[in-house]
């Protein structure tokens, strides 16, 4: 095992060589290119066996993935943002066809307007195609991620593809000491695809994903999927600890930080865990004891995990870096579906705040834990949140002024 | 910038500490300010994203001072080193900006790499900065400044080494100046004044640009690296090659079909040298003919 500095797309990148991933079905797309140009690098240079493909848009690749998981290859591949998008229709359909092989998205904020920074819209456009959906916080957990998930995926009581996140600049540009696993110790955790019944065998034909079908057996197959997601929750539990033994790192479903006597606890995904984390801190030396809750799965939900880290809180800061428009926060309306009617909940607050990669300071954690302590006090639900300052809107009035009202009039804005 | 970031974010790491380095861009144009930070600590490092307070602030390209967008001062308080890659006396630099901390330039005698050599100008960047730092051993720096070079020629790693370390070599005078950061404030910082977003008009609320010209506003000349000049004793008025092919219409005509290069808005990219048919527009380094005009 080494130590090295490196970013969290070269993370990715080493764990889809780690894994002896055979086929790399590729686009590129800021911020994600650089995982390709590595791998490409690694194949060209006879470093990786694997075959590269370069496609023509991202809604092939994601086929070209799943058909080539389907026939028994482990395959790897990585997008973002509007990439995502635009392979959505083939992302919805991958998971019914219980092909799996490993995506990771790089996180960017979405059209429109545009911008290269992060948010998790895209990722969350993504919640109900039936991928698993692992949130990463440091460029460790990208690497390791990458391993779990293909032991997730092909998991005979899962068999789904699984999405991997890490956020664009904070994670997939940042260089941070990453542990690199020794190979021998990876194949040892995760041994090559054994495609049970899936994949294809001279003399044993099997025709894959049939026919246009009637809602009757349309429900079994995508109950299935769902049922094979909550299978996928104790699963994953089970590999966690089996990844703490072999590398002495715990990736659990969620993560807690000081959470056992917190009074106030921050919910939210991703790497802005790390600013949550210090604020926590400082906040604790001012007196107000707070923790941090990151799920890691999104899908599946783990619901009763997160039951149980908050039972007995006094209030909830959900920080969603998101927005499901005429909504509100995903994380928010998750949560307070997953506590709904269960005793000694805490109050749940919504804030709204990195958008687009806008960053979010340490005064504004402590205003937001403030926030959410003093609305449990009143016992008052707050309305949500946006994280947005006057400072702000002076300069976008600004901006305005130059590019011309459209005709409105001063008086009405 | 972000290769001084790597290599600084290298040598730390090999010297023993817990490090983190990333840059931070919008669009990807020629011209655009690009930032990169490197943390340093003996613990784990969590935060990430842009520095809030940082302890030294190295500026590349002395032109950034004076634009507010770039946004080079922000944060800096009394107690931040300023490193600025020019050879004007780091007192005047001071001054013309009214910069609250210590500023750092290149010693007397010491001449830096041309700015159009990113490769070497990173090089020397970091040399300033790690010596400022002076927590960095000179081999293990010389080992970062080849680490990332890898991959180049031979010519151009030597090119890096050697730059990299003429600029530590020249910085002796303020080695270690820069003290480890302290932990953060004790006191809790101030409430964010935030506000309710109201909805607007949806004129208004559409990103839409309703303003004519505002591109005029927006001065392209300074993404350029090279300048085109016309040499008007050759050119021979054909009155509209250059001017039609310029793709960002920097090129107009005077009446008397004599073609004006529009300075603030040419960005560089050589087209009308191309196909002029006299040949009678000439490729000069910017920054050259920006000394020339300072120092006729
Ligand atoms: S260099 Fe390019 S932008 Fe400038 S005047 Fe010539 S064609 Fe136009
Ligand atoms: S293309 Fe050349 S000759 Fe024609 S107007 Fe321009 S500079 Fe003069």
């Amino acid at each position: 095992m080494s130590r090295l500095l490196m970013t969290g797309n070269a993370a990715a990148a080493w764990g889809a060589r780690l894994a002896g991933v055979e086929y790399v079905p590729a686009f590129p797309i800021t911020p994600q290119t650089e995982i390709i140009e590595m791998l490409a690098g690694w194949c060209e240079r006879g470093e990786m066996s694997a075959r590269l493909t370069m496609y023509e848009s991202e809604h092939s690749m994601v086929t070209g993935a799943a058909s080539a998981a389907a026939t028994g290859v482990r395959t790897f591949t990585a997008t973002s943002s509007q990439g995502l998008l635009y392979a959505m229709e083939m992302v919805f359909a991958a998971p019914g066809w219980r092909a799996p092989f490993v995506l990771v998205n790089v996180s960017r904020a979405l059209a429109s307007p545009i911008t290269l920074e992060p948010d998790h819209t895209d990722v969350l456009a993504a919640r109900d195609s039936g991928f698993i959906q692992i949130h990463c916080a440091t460029c460790q957990e990208v690497l390791d991620s990458v391993l779990i998930a293909y032991r997730l995926a092909e998991h005979p009581r899962v068999r789904l593809p699984v999405l991997v996140n890490q956020d664009g600049f904070h994670l997939s540009f940042t260089r941070e000491p990453v542990d690199l696993p020794e190979e021998a110790r990876v194949r040892a955790f995760l041994p090559p695809f054994d495609a049970h019944q899936a994949g294809f065998r001279a003399s044993r034909p099997v025709s894959q994903v049939v026919a246009v079908l009637g809602g009757s057996p349309y429900s079994y197959f995508r109950y299935q999927v769902h049922l094979a997601q909550r299978e996928a929750l104790d699963v994953y539990d089970e590999l966690a600890a089996e990844f703490a033994a072999a590398f002495g790192r715990h990736h659990g479903a969620i993560e807690t930080y000081r959470c056992d006597d917190a009074e106030v606890v921050f919910v939210l995904i991703g790497s802005l865990a790390g600013q949550a984390k210090q604020a926590a801190d400082r906040l604790r030396e001012a007196g107000l004891k707070v923790g941090v809750v990151r799920p890691r799965l999104l899908r599946p939900y783990p619901a009763s995990a997160l039951r149980a880290a908050l039972r007995g809180k006094q209030a909830v800061a959900v920080v969603d870096q998101n927005l499901s428009m005429g909504s509100g926060g995903v994380l928010y309306a998750e949560l307070a579906g997953a506590l709904q009617g269960c005793e000694y909940m805490p109050l749940l607050v919504s804030f709204i705040g990195g958008l687009g990669g806008r960053d979010i300071g340490d005064a504004e954690f402590f205003a937001m834990a403030n926030e959410a302590r003093d609305a449990a006090r009143r016992r008052e639900v707050p309305e949500p949140r946006l994280l947005y300052t006057a400072r702000e809107l002076r300069e976008l009035r600004k901006l305005q002024a130059i590019a011309g009202t459209g005709g409105v009039q001063e008086e009405t804005r | 910038m972000k290769t001084a970031a790597n290599i600084l974010g290298d040598a730390l790491f090999a010297t023993g500490y817990e490090v983190q380095d990333a840059p931070r861009y919008g669009a990807e144009r020629r011209g655009a300010p690009m930032f990169a930070y490197v943390r340093a600590a003996d613990r784990t490092i969590v935060e990430r994203g842009a520095i809030v307070t940082p302890d030294l602030v190295v500026v590349a390209d002395a032109g950034l001072l004076g634009i507010p967008a770039a946004g080079v001062m922000q944060g800096a308080s009394e107690a931040t080193w300023l490193f600025v890659n020019s050879t004007e006396p780091a007192q005047a630099i001071r001054a013309q900006w009214r910069y609250p901390g210590q500023v750092v330039s290149w010693p007397a005698g010491f001449t830096p790499p041309a700015m159009h050599n990113a490769a070497a100008t990173s090089a020397s960047c970091a040399g300033a900065a790690a010596r400022m730092l002076g927590v960095i051993a000179r081999e293990t720096f010389e080992s970062a400044l080849i680490a990332q070079s890898t991959g180049r020629s031979a010519g151009a790693i030597e090119t890096t080494r050697s730059q990299g370390l003429a600029a530590f070599d020249a910085m002796g005078g303020v080695d270690r100046c820069v003290p480890e950061g302290g932990e953060h404030p004790a006191t809790p910082p101030a409430s964010p004044d935030w506000i309710e977003l109201g909805a607007d008009d949806a004129a208004l609320a559409a990103p839409d640009i309703y303003a004519q010209a505002t591109s005029e506003q927006a001065r392209t000349g300074l993404w350029r690296s090279h300048r085109p000049v016309i040499d008007y004793e050759h050119c021979n008025r054909c009155s509209w090659v250059c001017s039609t092919l310029c793709p960002d219409s920097a090129i107009r005509v005077d009446e008397d079909r004599t073609p004006r290069i529009h300075y603030d808005h040419c960005k560089g990219c050589m087209v009308c040298v191309l196909v002029c048919p006299a040949h009678a527009i000439r490729q000069v380094s910017e920054q050259a003919a920006q000394a020339q005009e300072i120092e006729p």
